[in-house]
C-alpha cells in the first residue's frame, strides 16, 4: 500500500495556472482553508473555482487567482454573503456559472460517474437556464407505448441535461485520515466531499492528524465516519487547523471573530492589506501561530 | 379591524400575526420536511407542528431531523434529534417532494418569480446577493411558499431581476417537466398573505394583517395585486396558539426584531 503522504507547498505545486479546481465543505464550513491560504500566496492565477462556496471563495478572489466560479451561492454562514465575493462579482473581476445546488450535484456525481450529463427538473423555468445559454436541455426517450411510462405526464418530458463538472483536482479537509488515504470526517455532514475527489483528476486531502491504516475507527467512531476510501485520493498533508477559520467540528468551531475581521477588511483596501499583510501572505506555521496568539489574549 | 375584540385580540402584535400566517401555510401538509427560512417563518413551523399540523418534520439546521419543536433559542447541544439529514440526502426529499419550504425573497413579482441572486443584470449586478442556492429545484419540485420581512416596492416588483424561485407563468412556459410538481402557493409579509388562486395565477390578496389597510399594501407593492370585494383580515391567534408563541416557543421575543410593531 503506498504512502500518500505529502505537504500543503506540495499539493500546490502539482496545481498550474488555469486549472479547475474543486474545493470542498459547503460555506463556512470544513474548508481546506491552508491549501486555498497557500494558493493565495502561490503564482497560480485565472483558477476556474467549483465550490460550495464560502470563504474559500472570497479569499481566492480578493487575492486575484479566479477567473471563473462554479456554485449556486458564497456564504459565511452567520454571515450571509462574503463581501469579497460581492466586491468582485460587483466590480466584474470573476465569471460566474451560477446554477442550483442540486444541479451542482448531480455535476459532480456526474462527473464522478463518467457520463456526460445527469437529467433533473431543478433549473427548468429559472434563469439558470437563461444566464448559462450553454446549458441544454434532454427529452425522455419514454413515450406513449412504452413499456417504462409510469406517469403520462412524463412522456418524452424535457429536463434539465447538467453537464458533468469535471475537476483538474480537487481538496478536501477531513477530521482525520491515514497515510494510505483513507478519510475520516467527525461532523455530522460529509457534504460532497467524496463526489469532489470523484470527479477530479488529482485527488487531496487535508487533514487534522494522521493516524495508522486501521485506526480510524474506534469505540466513540464507527466505520461509516471513514467516507472516503483511498481509492479517491492521491495525497494527504496533515494540516492542524487547516479549516480555521471555518467550522470544524468537534476539533473545533468557526472563529466568529476571525470571520467577522476578514469580511471587515472587505470594505476599505487598507484594512485589507492590514489583513493580508498579517494573515494571508504568510506561511503557514506563521499563521497559525498567528491565530493561537490571538485565542490567547 | 373588528369592532368586538375577544380577548386574544388584546395586544397581538404583527409579528405575531405573521407567525399565525406562516404557520397556517403548512395547514394540512402531512408527514413532510417544513424549511422555514427567517425567525417568524420557523416559529410559524413550530407553532404548526405542536398544534395542527404534529407530523411536520423539522431540521435541527445541520444536518438532522429534531423531535419536537423546541424553543426558537435552544442551543444545537440541548436538542433531541431523531435521523440525520446530510444535505446530501435533503435532495433526496427536495426532488421526491416530500417538503414544503418557506424560502425569503429580495424580489417577488406578480407571478411569484422569486429573485435571490443579484440586482440589476446578471452579467454586471448593481447588488450581489447570496446566489440562487436551491430556489430552482426546490419550486418545481414541491410546494413552495415565500416570506418577504420588508413589503415595499423594491420588494414586491413588476419583474425580478433573476428568476430563481421558478413562478406562474415561467413553469407554465417551461413544459411538463416545470410544471408537474410546480407549486408556489404563499407569499406572506409584514403587511399581509397573498395567493396564486386566480384565473390568470398572479398574485391575489389573500388576507392583510390587523391594522393594515388595504390601500397601505397597494401602496406598498410596485404591480397590481388582485383585490377582492371583501378582503379578510389575516386570522387571529387563539390564545392557545398565543401561549405557545409567547411562552413556549420565544419567550425572548426574537420574532419582533424581524417584524415591528
Amino acid at each position: 500500500m503506498s504512502d500518500k503522504r505529502t505537504t500543503i507547498d506540495d499539493i500546490v505545486g502539482e496545481l498550474s495556472s488555469g486549472m479547475t479546481i474543486g474545493i470542498g465543505g459547503w460555506g463556512s464550513r470544513r474548508k481546506p482553508m491552508a491549501v486555498v491560504r497557500a494558493i493565495c500566496r502561490s503564482h497560480l492565477t485565472d483558477l476556474t473555482v467549483v465550490a460550495y462556496g464560502g470563504p474559500d471563495v472570497g479569499l481566492l478572489c480578493a487575492t486575484g487567482k479566479v477567473r471563473k466560479v462554479v456554485c449556486g451561492f458564497v456564504t459565511l454562514d452567520s454571515i450571509a454573503l462574503d463581501p469579497h465575493w460581492r466586491a468582485a462579482r460587483q466590480h466584474g473581476t470573476v465569471d460566474v456559472m451560477e446554477i442550483d445546488e442540486g444541479m451542482f450535484f448531480l455535476g459532480l456525481q456526474a462527473a464522478s460517474w463518467r457520463v456526460p450529463f445527469l437529467p433533473t427538473r431543478a433549473g427548468l423555468g429559472s434563469d439558470v437556464l437563461t444566464v448559462n445559454p450553454d446549458l441544454r436541455l434532454v427529452r425522455s426517450p419514454y413515450g406513449v407505448g412504452s413499456p417504462y411510462l409510469a406517469e403520462p405526464a412524463d412522456a418524452e418530458v424535457e429536463l434539465v441535461a447538467m453537464p458533468a463538472l469535471h475537476l483538474d483536482a480537487a481538496i478536501v479537509h477531513v477530521n482525520r485520515a491515514d497515510a494510505a488515504g483513507n478519510g475520516q470526517i467527525l461532523s455530522p455532514d460529509p457534504f460532497f466531499d467524496a463526489l469532489f475527489l470523484g470527479a477530479a483528476e488529482r485527488r487531496f486531502l487535508t487533514t487534522e492528524r494522521i493516524v495508522p491504516n486501521g485506526e480510524l475507527a474506534d469505540e466513540t467512531h464507527p466505520l461509516s465516519t471513514v467516507g472516503i476510501h483511498r481509492m479517491l485520493t492521491d495525497g494527504v498533508a496533515e494540516s492542524r487547523g487547516g479549516a480555521h477559520f471555518t467550522a470544524n467540528p468537534p476539533d473545533y468551531g468557526r472563529d466568529e471573530a476571525f470571520q467577522k475581521e476578514y469580511a471587515a477588511a472587505a470594505s476599505d483596501p487598507a484594512e485589507w492589506e492590514t489583513f493580508a499583510s498579517r494573515y494571508v501572505f504568510v506561511p503557514e506555521d506563521e499563521y497559525q501561530a498567528r491565530v493561537e496568539e490571538r485565542q490567547a489574549q | 379591524m373588528n369592532d368586538a375584540l375577544t380577548p386574544s385580540d388584546a395586544g397581538v402584535t404583527r409579528a405575531e400575526a405573521c407567525v399565525i400566517a406562516c404557520a397556517d401555510a403548512w395547514h394540512g401538509a402531512g408527514e413532510v420536511m417544513a424549511s422555514p427560512f427567517g425567525t417568524i417563518p420557523s416559529l410559524g413551523a413550530r407553532l404548526a407542528k405542536l398544534t395542527f399540523a404534529p407530523d411536520l418534520v423539522l431540521t435541527d439546521g445541520e444536518a438532522a431531523l429534531m423531535v419536537g419543536a423546541p424553543p426558537i433559542a435552544t442551543k444545537p447541544t440541548e436538542l433531541v434529534r431523531e435521523a440525520t439529514m446530510p444535505y446530501r440526502s435533503v435532495f433526496d426529499v427536495v426532488w421526491s417532494g416530500r417538503r414544503h419550504i418557506m424560502m425569503m425573497a429580495s424580489q417577488i413579482d406578480r407571478m411569484g418569480n422569486q429573485n435571490i441572486s443579484a440586482v440589476g443584470p446578471h452579467a454586471h449586478p448593481k447588488v450581489q446577493l447570496i446566489g440562487v442556492r436551491g430556489a430552482p429545484g426546490n419550486s418545481v419540485n414541491h410546494p413552495t411558499s415565500y416570506w418577504v420581512p420588508d413589503h415595499s416596492p423594491r420588494t414586491f416588483v413588476e419583474h425580478v431581476d433573476v428568476v430563481c424561485g421558478v413562478g406562474h407563468g415561467r413553469a407554465a412556459a417551461a413544459g411538463e417537466g416545470a410544471l408537474r410538481f410546480h407549486d408556489v402557493r404563499r407569499v406572506v409579509s409584514n403587511l399581509g398573505v397573498f395567493d396564486f388562486e386566480t384565473p390568470d395565477r398572479t398574485m391575489r390578496l389573500r388576507s392583510h394583517h390587523p391594522g393594515v389597510r388595504v390601500d397601505d399594501i397597494i401602496a406598498a407593492t410596485g404591480f397590481e395585486l388582485i383585490i377582492g370585494d371583501d378582503v379578510a383580515e389575516t386570522r387571529l391567534p387563539s390564545p392557545e396558539e398565543l401561549d405557545v408563541i409567547r411562552v413556549v416557543l420565544d419567550p425572548g421575543s426574537l420574532r419582533d426584531r424581524e417584524v415591528r410593531t
